[in-house]
């Protein structure tokens, strides 16, 4: 059921403030999200001020950049930085994205982060991700067949089928599209999201891939899959600039055309 | 999904609103307000059988201020949501999914509501 308000323990405070030091150049302020579970304390919003002459581009550079200058005890993933793992996922100037491809200039104002929306927060913007890699188990992400390989070559594809699935291959998990949809905002114990389903997609689409039927016996059920409400915020957010929502639209078709 | 103790990452207060996010929104609004409009059109039918005084009544109620307003708001509920009900019919077919088509079609969907609204009162009255 939807709960718009925030539980009491989640409500944010006030939090500190690190102004810049003297004969700093151009200042940028961010303010971030804060949740340090050993205080007991609710969290809350500490801002800082970086000087971005002295800083790289992007935001994960800024956060990098007061990690290692201003309080180390800030807390993020990161890990590729460039845009391929998935890792610096988070909310930053309201939109879902990630920290290491979102340049600092294109902010106008302070700079916002937010771990992703709706999600239990293991510590500041580190968000717990069991439930979303569960649902991506749950749709089975690999190739299930039961004619065997050829003895002499691998299962192959033709250029035409393989860029059917080259698109939905392409998602690195990094949990933008599914936190920024509100109806996984609302449902996620029973709908998988746009990130599973994309996924999902991918598989039922495979030319090589045997067990389409099934895949669509799964994902038949008024929350799995038609919790989807083509709001196209999955598609808006997405980092790889994928297209969650209209596999959704194709899945939905596909089980449309099943049913005559 | 609030397990562990773990405080809920703030959500709705925080999100900046893609357009198509509004229209979403404004789709279930409108068919809501189409229904409570639909009261109202039982109302006017049930006070016109039962005799020109109570009709009479019914008129002068709806051409007050808020009257009229009501009346406004529901003819815009009925292009807008009609509008938008057909740009769902394209996204069932799978096309019009692109960042920019979504885009495009949100404001072309606001567009003919309004428009569609000052017609129909330019015309009516």
């Amino acid at each position: 059921m939807a709960e718009f308000r925030l539980p009491p323990n989640s409500r944010i405070k006030k939090g500190k403030h690190f102004a810049a030091p003297a004969g700093a150049g151009t200042i940028k302020r961010f303010a971030v999200y804060r949740y340090d579970p050993d205080s007991g304390q609710n969290p809350r919003i500490d801002t800082y001020e970086v000087d971005v002459d002295s800083c790289g581009p992007m935001v994960l550079d800024a956060l990098i950049k007061i990690k290692n200058e201003i309080d180390p005890t800030l807390t993020f993933r990161r890990s590729c930085r460039e845009g391929i793992c998935g890792s610096c996922a988070m909310n930053i100037d309201g939109g879902n994205t990630l920290a290491c491809t979102r340049a600092i200039d294109v902010v106008k104002g302070d700079v916002r982060i937010y771990p992703l929306p709706h999600m239990p927060v293991v510590k500041d913007l580190v968000p717990d991700l069991t439930n979303f890699y569960a649902q991506y188990a749950s749709i089975k992400p690999w190739l299930q067949a039961r004619t065997p390989p050829p003895p002499d070559r691998e299962r192959l594809q033709s250029k035409e089928d393989q860029e059917l699935i080259n698109e939905p291959a392409a998602c690195i998990l990094c949990a933008c599209c599914s936190t920024s949809c509100p109806s996984y905002w609302w449902n996620s114990d029973r709908y998988l999201g746009p990130a599973a389903l994309l996924a999902a997609y991918r598989w039922l689409v495979d030319s090589r891939d045997e067990a389409t039927g099934e895949r669509l016996d799964q994902l038949e059920d008024p929350f799995r899959l038609y919790r989807c409400h083509t709001i196209m915020n999955c598609t808006q957010a997405c980092p790889k600039e994928l297209n969650p929502a209209k596999a959704i639209a194709e899945t939905k078709k596909m089980l449309a055309e099943r049913r005559h | 999904m609030s397990n562990s103790g773990r405080p809920l990452s703030p959500h709705l207060s925080i999100y900046r609103w893609p357009i198509t996010m509004v229209l979403s929104i404004l789709h279930r609004a409108t068919g809501i307000a189409m229904s409570i409009g639909l009261v109202v059109l039982a109302a006017w039918l049930m006070q016109a059988a039962a005799g020109p005084e109570a009709y009479l009544r019914f008129t002068a109620t709806m051409s007050t201020r808020v009257g009229q307003l009501f009346l406004v708001a529901w003819s815009f509920a009925f292009f807008f949501h009609a509008a938008n009900g057909v740009r769902h019919l394209a996204w069932d077919t799978g096309r019009g999914f692109d960042k920019r088509h979504a885009d495009r079609s949100a404001w072309l969907v606001v567009g003919f509501a309004a428009l569609a609204t000052a017609v129909f009162w330019w015309v009516a009255t």
